[in-house]
């Protein structure tokens, strides 16, 4: 290559994918490439004609646009264009218009086909088209992890151990002992095909049988666990990973359809995995005071970093720091009422926020409530509750999760009320929406029950998926709240920067990326009458309505996928650095790979603000 | 008379420019009016008979567009020189860079880029212009050495320059300088078509006082108004380069590709 061309290399070589290219193949194509000019307005590539050049923009901007017409997308300097038609056929599939005055290179078909020929990563490049560019890189991401590609049959070592239910407790001990296992199945027989009715484990027989003396005549069924949780033969280990977490069960049957393939228990997934966060959960309830709990909150961001490192997905961390954040509070919660005495009417612990969601990270605060049985009477039993929910407080905050700023804590009276106040209080937030008040309780749609009287929580989220999606003026007023945070990308998809505390130019991660997504899922979800509260799962659920399009639900996805992913390992990258983790993010620290998905990533979210303003906007008499 | 085919957006190029708008020096005695159809072909026939150099007559023998040929159908080289100073007859050509291109594509790949030893050793301040250093220009050849590349090079396109008052005059004195023979081709200009853009662009003194800034013809700022890009290095070759870019610009924002060539070759 002539030394004369050198501004073209060294501005191709800024882009991907040429930024990858070696050496030798990027002289090859600069010296190949062809110069050209468009003013402002004019077409470049018209539907349908023959097309044998891969476009690259030096300057200047233009429009793809779809083949009816409508905008498809908007692209500017050290992008490419016309690919798709190279791969297929040889003619224009995105007509492409100049909107700006643009100098563009042109790079012959002859050219394009070598590079897709000889270089993997320029192949992947091109072949996809951008948003689902997006999900490549996530899967590209993905392949080193086992526990992500590994189903969970590869942990079953034996057939399943099981006997009818209607044998006795002694029998089951013999059975248990006479077969090496710490988990007994417990089939109903009385139809013609036997199936899963129960389990007992080890532990169940010291906690249930032994500590309370019952004879050794005592049926099996009285002390089993019914309404198991199970997993199915086709999950990944991950998956049953996070089923274990979420429900704190030590042992899985795995299904295939109605029969038994076999049981799966913690410690297999802990000596498959022998750092994983479940460990540390096991850790969490061995500790017997508050002094041992913030002991091992050390741990914590090292098994972030762990899942980090090895890659694990977003999904799949969030739901670890969840499930460790849930046992730290079910920990001291025991340990409250072991110190207070049991409480004097049921209640139920509900996690809000992040945690409910599953989504949590490692920089959280605490966001809880109680809901007390509807007997509960204030002069009698609250100082038991407002004691409890200080103990818990206090020992969170003591284990790195800080006090919530907005108050939204069960030690608040006003977020430690019976059932039936808590069922008005939804009531009035979703038929008497206002946009300042839903501002504030927006937090209280993504709950979960985490310890007590779990039910009530249900009772909460039932309330909530009946009346949410009839509510058109809730979900606006839902819509325009969320419309409130986007994406930072400007014109020309170039980073909108902030200045953060240290006057560094970056953007926020979770304010402009992951918060307006979750804000925007759980819309939809509420909308569609989903139960679910993680934004994964709320995204199956809205999925299988008509609400959205089956490829926006995947873009959400991928764009949610993509953005957590890099607000995690920018705080793994913090914590590994000795440094506090935090979301502001300086586009320098992020390499040319990831600032070109994120913008993808965010773009996601523009289109979505934009359908929700269309959905929800006349609705609400709109005042952005 | 000159005609563009496009109605409003287009300049009504002038029938008739004086020379007193063009600076510097004006090669070519027999040069008419600015924009008359001059008639090139004809030219180059005579030309090509008077030329006693092979490699001169095969220059001319190569022939000429047709001054009504639209300027999309026209092959066209940009052509920059870097020299030791301004006056043709007294400074020298230190290196030549050309970029074969049309309206539709350019083509950097096929651009070439030569050093050429001076008449005379460089200058001080020259050396920092053009980041070109004396031992590069000791082991350059002599002009003479790049005729026949150059020529071949420049043979059948409309050159393109971003000034005219230097590559003409500049390859015309070396010939006579190497080959005592002289040489005559058209240019286009992309400098003059700026200027003729831009008839006021030095603001009266009341003008100035209100803040209003003189419109550089500059090739870099003359760019900035079309949103090309800047090109950190310069040399003849890169040069070259942008005033094609410049060109392809020019004639989309103010010409048509059916404008004949005649109507902006002087």
């Amino acid at each position: 290559m002539q030394a004369e061309l050198i501004d073209i290399r060294n501005h191709m070589a800024q882009f991907p994918p040429f930024e990858e290219l070696p050496d030798a193949m990027l002289d090859r194509v600069v010296e190949r490439i062809e110069v050209a000019y468009y003013r402002a307005g004019t077409p470049i590539l018209a539907i349908g004609q023959p097309n044998h050049w891969l476009y690259y923009i030096r300057s200047g901007a233009v429009e793809v646009f779809r083949r009816s017409g409508e905008l498809y997308n908007r692209i500017g300097e050290g992008e490419i264009f016309g690919q798709f038609g190279l791969l297929m056929n040889k003619q224009v599939r995105f007509p492409v218009k100049a909107l700006e005055d643009s100098l563009v290179y042109r790079i012959p078909d002859e050219i394009f086909q070598y590079l897709w020929e000889n270089d993997d990563n320029f192949a992947d490049f091109v072949e996809i088209e951008d948003r689902s560019r997006l999900r490549s890189a996530l899967s590209r991401r993905e392949k080193s992890n086992e526990l992500m590609t590994s189903r969970v049959t590869r942990l079953i070592s034996r057939a399943p151990v099981s006997a009818p239910c209607t044998i006795r407790l002694q029998e089951a001990a013999r059975i248990m002992t006479e077969h090496g296992v710490s988990a007994l199945l417990l089939m109903a027989e009385d139809s013609d095909q036997p199936h899963l009715q129960g389990i007992i484990t080890d532990r169940d027989l010291r906690t249930r049988a032994l500590s309370e003396a019952l004879p050794s005549e005592t049926p099996i069924s009285d002390i089993m666990t019914e309404g198991l949780i199970t997993t199915r033969a086709n999950a990944f280990i991950f998956e049953a990973m996070l089923t274990m977490l979420h429900n704190n069960v030590h042992h899985l049957p795995v299904m295939d359809g109605d029969e038994v393939r076999g049981v799966i228990a913690l410690s297999d997934i802990v000596k498959y995995e022998s750092q994983s966060s479940l460990y540390l959960v096991s850790n969490i309830y061995h500790q017997q005071d508050v002094k041992g709990l913030k002991k091992i909150s050390r741990d914590v961001r090292d098994s972030f970093v762990r899942m980090v490192n090895e890659d694990a997905n977003s999904h799949m961390i969030g739901s670890a720091m969840a499930g460790i954040g849930r046992s730290f509070t079910q920990r001291l919660l025991e340990l409250g009422e072991e110190k207070l005495g049991p409480p004097p009417v049921p209640y139920c612990f509900m996690a809000l926020g992040s945690m409910a969601r599953d989504e949590q990270l490692v920089v959280t605060d605490q966001d809880n409530a109680m809901i007390l049985d509807d007997s509960f009477v204030p002069e009698q039993h609250d100082g038991y509750f407002l004691e409890l929910a200080r103990f818990v407080s206090d020992g969170l905050a003591q284990c790195g999760y800080s006090y919530c700023t907005g108050d939204i804590m069960a030690t608040n009276p006003k977020w430690r009320q019976p059932l039936k106040v808590w069922k008005s209080y939804f009531t009035d937030w979703i038929e008497d929406p206002r946009a300042e008040a839903l501002l504030n309780s927006n937090i209280f749609f993504d709950l979960d029950g985490i310890h007590g009287e779990t039910r009530f929580a249900e009772q909460l989220k039932t309330l909530v998926a009946d009346k949410a999606s009839n509510s058109q003026r809730f979900l606006a007023m839902l819509a325009r709240n969320a419309l409130n945070r986007t994406p930072p990308l400007g014109f020309f998809r170039t980073f909108v920067l902030e200045e953060d505390g240290e006057h560094n130019k970056t953007f926020n991660l979770k304010r402009r990326g992951t918060a307006p997504l979750s804000d925007l899922i759980r819309i939809h979800a509420l909308a569609s009458g989903s139960r679910a509260q993680n934004s994964f799962e709320r995204l199956n659920d809205i999925a299988r309505t008509r609400l959205l399009q089956g490829e926006s639900v995947g873009n959400l996805r991928d764009a949610l996928e993509f953005i957590s992913i890099v607000r995690i390992r920018h705080q793994a990258l913090a914590i590994e650095a000795g440094r506090e983790p935090d979301n502001n993010v300086r586009p320098q620290d992020l390499s040319p790979f990831e600032r070109s998905h994120l913008k993808d990533a965010f773009q996601v979210v523009n289109n979505a603000q934009k359908f929700l303003r269309f959905r929800y906007g006349s609705v609400a008499g709109r005042h952005v | 008379m000159p005609r563009s085919s496009s109605a409003s957006a287009t300049v009504r190029w002038p029938a008739a420019m004086s020379d007193a708008t063009i600076r510097g020096p004006v090669a070519g005695s027999d040069r008419g009016p600015f924009g008359n159809r001059k008639p090139w072909p004809e030219r180059y026939r005579e030309l090509a008979d008077q030329a006693r150099d092979p490699r001169l007559q095969a220059f001319y023998r190569t022939g000429c567009p047709a001054a009504d040929t639209p300027i999309a159908e026209v092959p066209l080289v940009a052509l920059d020189f870097e020299t030791t100073g301004l006056d043709a007859e007294w400074d020298s050509i230190v290196s030549i860079g050309l970029v074969p291109f049309t309206l539709a594509a350019i083509r950097p790949g096929e651009g070439q880029h030569w050093l050429v030893k001076p008449k005379k050793s460089l200058s001080r301040t020259s050396v920092t212009i053009h980041g070109i250093t004396h031992s590069d220009l000791q082991q350059a050849p002599d002009i003479g050495e790049r005729f026949g590349e150059l020529l071949s090079a420049l043979a059948g396109r409309v050159p393109v320059v971003h000034y005219r008052g230097i590559e003409q005059p500049f390859l015309n004195a070396a010939l006579q300088w190497r080959l005592q023979e002289s040489i005559q081709f058209p240019v286009l200009d992309t400098m003059e078509i700026e200027a003729h853009l831009h008839p006021d662009r030095q603001p009266a003194l009341w003008q100035r006082l209100l803040g209003k800034k003189p419109v550089s013809i500059r090739l870099a700022d003359s760019r900035r108004r079309y949103n090309l890009p800047h090109y950190a290095s310069h040399n003849a070759m890169v040069d070259a380069l942008a005033t094609a870019e410049l060109l392809q610009a020019q004639i989309q924002h103010h010409f048509s590709p059916q404008t004949p060539i005649g109507d902006l070759w002087l």
